[in-house]
């Protein structure tokens, strides 16, 4: 029952049947007013109420030693939000869990429960590959595959699913608009992908993902090999993207996520310490270990 | 900076290396030096003798002719340069798709366990005496039938087989773990993500793996004395014939009393290990190129 429509369900269609993505959308201003406030950038009309994560008493194992200790975070629809903590918190295999890329790694299991929308991402029966393709995911270092062509990379999540349609150029087009490359590479759309520079190939595997026009985008730690200044294109392409994908971005870097977060989540030992509006967790965090990590004192 | 525990501050100290210490430095120096430049001598101490010794034997009639009847002048080996050819492509065909196939499931779908197992398999595979491969297949093909191109073949892919297998599982490994993620998190279902990203990725390096098998058969000698030896001196396409080869000929040709035929010997070795030297460099050219599309 629940594969089907884990498979099909796209942005366009969601406003039917659904009682709960209406019961969020009631929820999201009082989400909103808490948000910083230099977000001066108007939102468009949205078309949906966009899509919620929900994680609930998530473990995750690698092996027998346990990462991830019974994590619960719900994750707002059409909002960034970051994931901070010390190396080996557990912030990466968290997210990881999330679009099930956790369990490709050899003796990595999960247990718990995660929804999207109201749909179990982990239900018996689900097919993994129709998961990822609702829950992007753009890494560390840019991937960009070494035998395609600027144009190819971003169709190949197209192609390679097997959904490649007859307007393919088009969305390759729009992705790469999307991520702000277009301009600097439409004329050379035939050139390999690795010939970019850092920034730019992170922004085509940014492409890469959106055109399969997912409904979730997780990014693991998309800045950390990048320059000041690639880091800060990518950042400005978040603040646009949230207002179509519902983000989730792990960082080192505290500043990123005062920058682009709307909520900040900060976890400790696979532990979830504190989740609160960015503004909040860095400015009045409640815990105190919140407080001694973002003002440098440990980590 | 050399802020210590001692105080006050000790002086940084400065040594000099020991004339001991440069001597032997210098002396292993000399010896790692001495001993790559043996491997090299080798090398070119046998391709420089043979060069020598086959050049004078060696013309088109040499490549062309079948052999002439013992004590005449003149013929050459075609009969060999075909069956060599015909026994290395029967080979190929056999080995080369299941190499490549155990070589992928090992490293992109067999547990770490199995992956392991596999190799070990492989090595010890690749560690038996061809000439034990020749017997085996003489007792399963020959005895009781006639020598054959295909028995030949079989007993050529069987030596092929580990070559072409461990080195696509090391090539495969070569590829970095970043794209199979990559593809994986799109949404592509496994088996496509090997066939249309990590395949053309390691493709040069692949190729290359198989072109090394092929050098190495192409040269075989002991497994084909059982197999296919005793062959006729025309040109025979059909390997459910014995065929002639490079390498048993030049065998037959060295044990010849006729000083003439140690000289085709020498012509018949030229052949073969130019042609397996070109294989070699082209094998080492793609796999160049492919280790640079690699890093990026």
């Amino acid at each position: 029952m629940i594969q089907p429509r884990l498979s099909l369900k796209r942005n366009s269609e969601v406003s039917r049947t659904d009682p709960e993505p209406t019961s969020e959308a009631s929820k999201e201003p009082a989400v909103e007013s808490s948000a910083p406030e230099e977000r001066d950038r108007a939102r468009p009309a949205q078309t949906g109420p966009g899509h919620r994560v929900s994680v609930s008493d998530l473990h995750a194992y690698y092996g027998a030693t346990e990462a991830v200790k019974g994590v619960s975070i719900d994750f707002p629809p059409r909002e960034v939000t970051a994931i901070i903590g010390p190396s080996g918190c557990g912030k990466s295999t968290m997210v990881r869990c999330i679009n099930r890329m956790h369990e490709e790694i050899p003796h990595a299991r999960a247990e718990g429960r995660i929804m999207l929308d109201d749909n179990d991402l982990y239900a018996h029966g689900v097919d993994v590959t129709s998961v990822r393709r609702l829950i992007g995911m753009v890494f560390q270092k840019p991937n960009p595959f070494p035998t395609m062509s600027i144009f190819d990379n971003v169709a190949s999540g197209l192609r390679l699913t097997g959904n490649r349609g007859d307007n393919l150029r088009e969305r390759v087009h729009r992705s790469l608009r999307a991520v702000g490359l277009w301009g600097e590479v439409k004329n050379r759309l035939d050139s390999p992908g690795v010939g970019l520079s850092g920034g730019q190939q992170q922004r085509l595997c940014i492409a890469r993902t959106i055109a399969v026009e997912p409904e979730v985008i997780l990014m693991d730690e998309p800045c950390s090999a990048l320059d000041p200044v690639a880091t800060l294109k990518v950042e400005e392409l978040i603040d646009e993207l949230k207002e179509q994908y519902t983000i989730v971005i792990v960082t080192h870097n505290m500043q990123q996520a005062a920058r682009v977060a709307d909520s900040t989540v900060f976890m400790l030992d696979g532990h979830l310490i504190e989740h609160a509006p960015t503004k909040e967790l860095f400015t009045n965090p409640k815990d105190e270990r919140t407080e001694r990590y973002v003002t440098g004192k440990f980590g | 900076m050399s802020a210590t525990i001692e105080s006050p501050n000790p002086p940084p100290k400065l040594f000099t290396t020991s004339a001991r210490r440069k001597r032997v430095n210098r002396s292993m120096e000399v010896l790692s030096t001495l001993a790559a430049g043996l491997a090299v001598a080798v090398l070119v101490i046998v391709v420089g003798s043979v060069v020598i010794k086959g050049v004078s034997a060696l013309n088109l009639d040499f490549l062309t002719e079948t052999p002439a009847p013992f004590g005449a002048p003149g013929g050459g080996i075609a009969n060999s340069i075909v069956g060599t050819f015909l026994l290395v492509a029967i080979a190929s065909v056999i080995a080369v798709p299941i190499g490549l196939l155990i070589g992928i499931h090992a490293s992109e779908f067999a547990r770490p366990r199995v992956s392991n197992a596999v190799r070990f398999a492989l090595d010890i595979l690749s560690g038996v005496p061809t000439i034990v491969t020749g017997v085996f297949i003489f007792g399963l093909l020959v005895a009781g039938h006639v020598q054959s191109g295909y028995a030949g073949s079989v007993a050529l892919a069987i030596i092929m087989l580990p070559i072409v297998a461990r080195s696509a599982q090391e090539v495969l490994r070569l590829v970095p773990n970043s794209l199979r993620e990559a593809a994986v998190a799109l949404g592509v279902a496994r088996w496509r993500m090997v066939l249309r990203v990590v395949l053309p990725t390691a493709a040069g390096g692949l190729i290359t793996g198989a072109v090394l098998g092929v050098a190495r058969v192409a040269g075989e000698t002991a497994p084909l004395l059982l197999t296919s030896s005793i062959a006729s001196n025309a040109v025979s396409w059909n390997p459910t014939q014995a065929l002639s080869s490079i390498p048993v000929t030049i065998f037959t040709l060295s044990e010849s009393p006729a000083p003439a035929d140690h000289a085709r010997g020498w012509a018949a070795a030229l052949v073969l290990i130019v042609g397996v030297l070109a294989l070699s460099v082209f094998a080492r050219s793609l796999h160049e190129r492919s280790r640079r599309r690699l890093r990026g």
